[in-house]
């Protein structure tokens, strides 16, 4: 599904990603751990084609084609979703209306004829009951003063509508209480298929008690320094990351 | 596809070209350039105006030779040449008594490039069209249903002819002659126009609309509305501009008066396209217009504006609260892109008791454009408790743009309430990023992000309005907005 090689990214010429290697198949959840400043976020934004960042070496590839060459929009139709960590406000915009152009404007790129209304108002109420998401809440402005739960439960509502093909969370657990980190997790579960794939960026262990990962990777200084299972979260948890730390140095 | 950056964006927008920009050739009868009382009477006799409106229009010409043009906007242009310009021109082919099959073909025509087709408006039946191309009105629909209410819609010219106690009981009562130089030139010169009428109680059963152009190369146009709500009456009332791409200036000094008698209520929407100049600055339409109203008792006006193009733009649609208990409201759009300049805002005069006034402004400036808000909101000593709500809001694109707000307060009475807010803000790079990683191209989300922002104002746009209105937001600041 996803395949990294050797990838290298920097901003403003200081170098992040120091040659990261990832393989995702369909059907699979991927973790990816490390402490604050070791590149996390710069993957999930290089994956999905942030400007702000310049890949100096290696690939993305999505099902075999190189995504090097193509916008973030392009990205997006190919199937690529990221879950951001701080969404952003859009004034005046609902929910729905922001939701009803993504969908159209993908199906416009992938040669689709705009959806019906009556379909889009049916995959609304079906996700967004998915996401024990109340109706008002859909006619409101784009994250604006929404507080951190709804706005990381607002990224899993357009991960269900668009039905990506590899999702990436991008610390969608941080500013979420328990109930909430739930509801977030059972959603993500459900969407979850043979047919696509998702990959966790967490700072904790947390989140990967609801999603439960196949593959957990440690991320250091810009590379991959250590992968397991589902027990390497816990071992990190237990140990911290100076375990892993001092193990490489 | 590469990386697209604000700055690419911003070489797509100045690239931009004026999507209405051409040119129809018609066979027009133009007066020679300059002007004196000659001219004045000439365009009078021309038109078969009886005696009192040449007088009227003699008196604004004497008055306006006395007159200097004002200097206090914020705007910079070079001003025009009065001596310069023709002030008369008429499509030769035009006949009133014509249906509308009998239309030049060529108007059809450009009509249709406009996307204003007149046989697309006869079939939406809620719309009655008064289109004025080069002064004269060469079609008018929809008279008859009209007529049957009693209501009159017809040119300013005719209802001279035809109606000529309203028009000399009203005209010049809002705008008087000499209320500023370019009112002043246009009493003078106004070569056509709209005249509207609703009687008493009665509510017009329709959005009565007009569109103008201005098409001869270097010939101003001076309209000249009159719109009169009779007690107890109501009215919406469309009009849309757009005009071709020139590479002259073009003078454009229009007057609008709104005249809401007790208890009547008068929504005028203006969605206005006019030349803004090609991305150097060179060319555009100069837009010197004064729009006023007076409101009787009970009575309230809506304004209701998106300002998209022009050169360089001084308007100010006012509103006089004379009645106790009246309302006027201002909501306004104004987008700035290349070289564009707005100066725009309203003024409230509150003279009546209990007389309230909201205001909603939203400008978008792009490119190397200035965007200024002024407003004047005047509680009178006799205005016991009067309110006033304002809200201006700026949207920025780029770094070489300007936004600038002017709110004017001048309040004699303790028993006034008095808001204003203010914002000013960026499309972020984050926003549109956002947009793009869920599938919606950059030129697209800036339309989004464009519409989210101007929203509460084109909630209150006519329904066909607003839809045109959003497309003419995306057009104006397209290479950016698709």
């Amino acid at each position: 599904m996803l395949s990294i090689k050797n990838l290298h990214a920097s901003v403003e010429d200081k170098e992040i990603l120091k040659g990261i290697n990832l393989e995702i198949k369909a059907g699979e959840v991927h973790a990816i751990m490390g402490p604050n400043g070791s590149g996390k976020s710069t993957l999930s934004a290089v994956i999905a084609g942030n400007e702000t960042y310049d890949v100096t070496d290696g690939s993305v590839e999505l099902e075999g084609e190189d995504l090097a060459d193509l916008a973030p929009e392009e990205r997006a139709h190919k199937g690529v979703f990221l879950s951001f960590q701080y969404p952003v406000e859009i004034p005046g915009v609902s929910v729905t209306n922001f939701m009803k152009t993504a969908i159209n404007e993908t199906r416009k790129a992938n040669g689709k004829e705009e959806m019906p209304a009556n379909e889009m108002l049916k995959l609304i109420r079906e996700k967004s009951e998915l996401l024990e998401i109340d109706r008002k809440f859909l006619s409101r402005s784009l994250n604006e003063g929404f507080s951190g739960g709804e706005k990381k439960r607002n990224e899993i509502f357009q991960m269900a509508m668009l039905e990506p093909k590899i999702a990436i969370l991008d610390e969608t657990d941080s500013g979420l209480d328990i109930d909430a980190l739930k509801i977030v997790a059972n959603g993500v579960n459900k969407l979850k298929n043979e047919n696509n794939a998702v990959l966790v960026i967490t700072h904790y262990q947390r989140l990967l008690d609801y999603i439960v990962p196949d593959y957990v990777h440690v991320l250091m200084n810009g590379k991959i320094v250590k992968s397991g299972g589902k027990e390497l979260a816990y071992e990190l948890e237990k140990k911290g990351y100076d375990w892993i730390k001092n193990e490489f140095n | 596809m590469s990386k697209y950056t604000e700055d690419d964006l911003k070489v797509e927008l100045e690239n931009k070209e004026y999507e209405y920009g051409f040119y129809t050739e018609l066979d027009s009868e133009t007066f020679p350039i300059g002007l004196n009382e000659e001219i004045v009477r000439a365009i009078s006799m021309k038109k078969g105006e009886p005696e009192w409106m040449t007088n009227w229009r003699i008196e604004a010409f004497r008055a306006w030779q006395e007159m200097t043009e004002p200097e206090w906007a914020n705007v910079h242009y070079e001003k025009p040449d009065f001596q310069a310009i023709s002030y008369y021109s008429a499509p030769k082919k035009a006949d009133p008594n014509k249906t509308l099959d009998d239309v030049d073909p060529e108007l059809l025509a450009m009509y249709k490039k406009l996307g204003i087709s007149i046989d697309e408006q006869k079939k939406m039946n809620n719309v009655a069209m008064d289109i004025v191309v080069d002064s004269v009105s060469v079609a008018t629909t929809f008279k008859k249903t009209l007529n049957e209410k009693g209501i009159i819609f017809c040119s300013i010219s005719d209802a001279i002819k035809e109606h000529p106690e309203l028009v000399r009981k009203y005209l010049g009562t809002v705008v008087p002659q000499r209320d500023n130089f370019y009112a002043a030139l246009n009493s003078a010169v106004f070569s056509d126009g709209s005249f509207c009428y609703i009687p008493k109680g009665v509510r017009c059963p329709m959005e009565l609309s007009t569109y103008f152009r201005i098409n001869q190369a270097g010939t101003g146009q001076f309209e000249r509305t009159l719109l009169i709500a009779d007690k107890g009456s109501y009215v919406s009332y469309l009009e849309g501009c757009t005009a071709p791409s020139r590479d002259e200036n073009q003078l454009h000094a229009a007057v609008v008066e709104l005249i809401a008698l007790d208890d009547a209520e008068i929504k005028y929407s203006t969605v206005q396209n006019w030349f803004p100049g090609n991305k150097e600055g060179k060319g555009g339409v100069y837009n010197f217009v004064t729009k006023r109203g007076i409101c009787e008792k009970n009575a309230k006006i809506s304004w209701t504006q998106v300002e998209t193009g022009s050169a360089v733009t001084w308007k100010y649609p006012s509103c006089i609260l004379k009645g106790d208990n009246s309302v006027g409201e201002f909501y306004s759009i104004a987008v700035t892109n290349n070289f564009q300049q707005a100066d725009t805002g309203t003024k409230m005069i509150h003279l009546g008791k209990n007389t309230k006034s909201t205001i909603i402004s939203k400008g978008i400036s792009a490119g190397k454009s200035q965007n200024s808000y002024r407003g004047l909101v005047r509680i009178s000593a006799n205005a016991d408790n009067a309110r006033n709500f304002s809200q201006c809001d700026s949207l920025l694109m780029g770094n070489n743009c300007g936004a600038h707000t002017f709110p004017y307060i001048e309040s004699k009475n303790t028993s006034a309430k008095i808001e204003h807010e203010a914002t000013t803000s960026k499309i972020g790079e984050d926003q549109v990023f956002y947009c793009n990683q869920r599938g919606i191209p950059t030129e697209k989300a800036i339309a989004l992000i464009v519409n989210g922002f101007s929203k509460d104002v084109l909630n209150k746009l006519p329904m066909e309005f607003a839809v045109e209105a959003q497309k003419l937001l995306e057009i104006s600041l397209e290479g950016s907005v698709g």
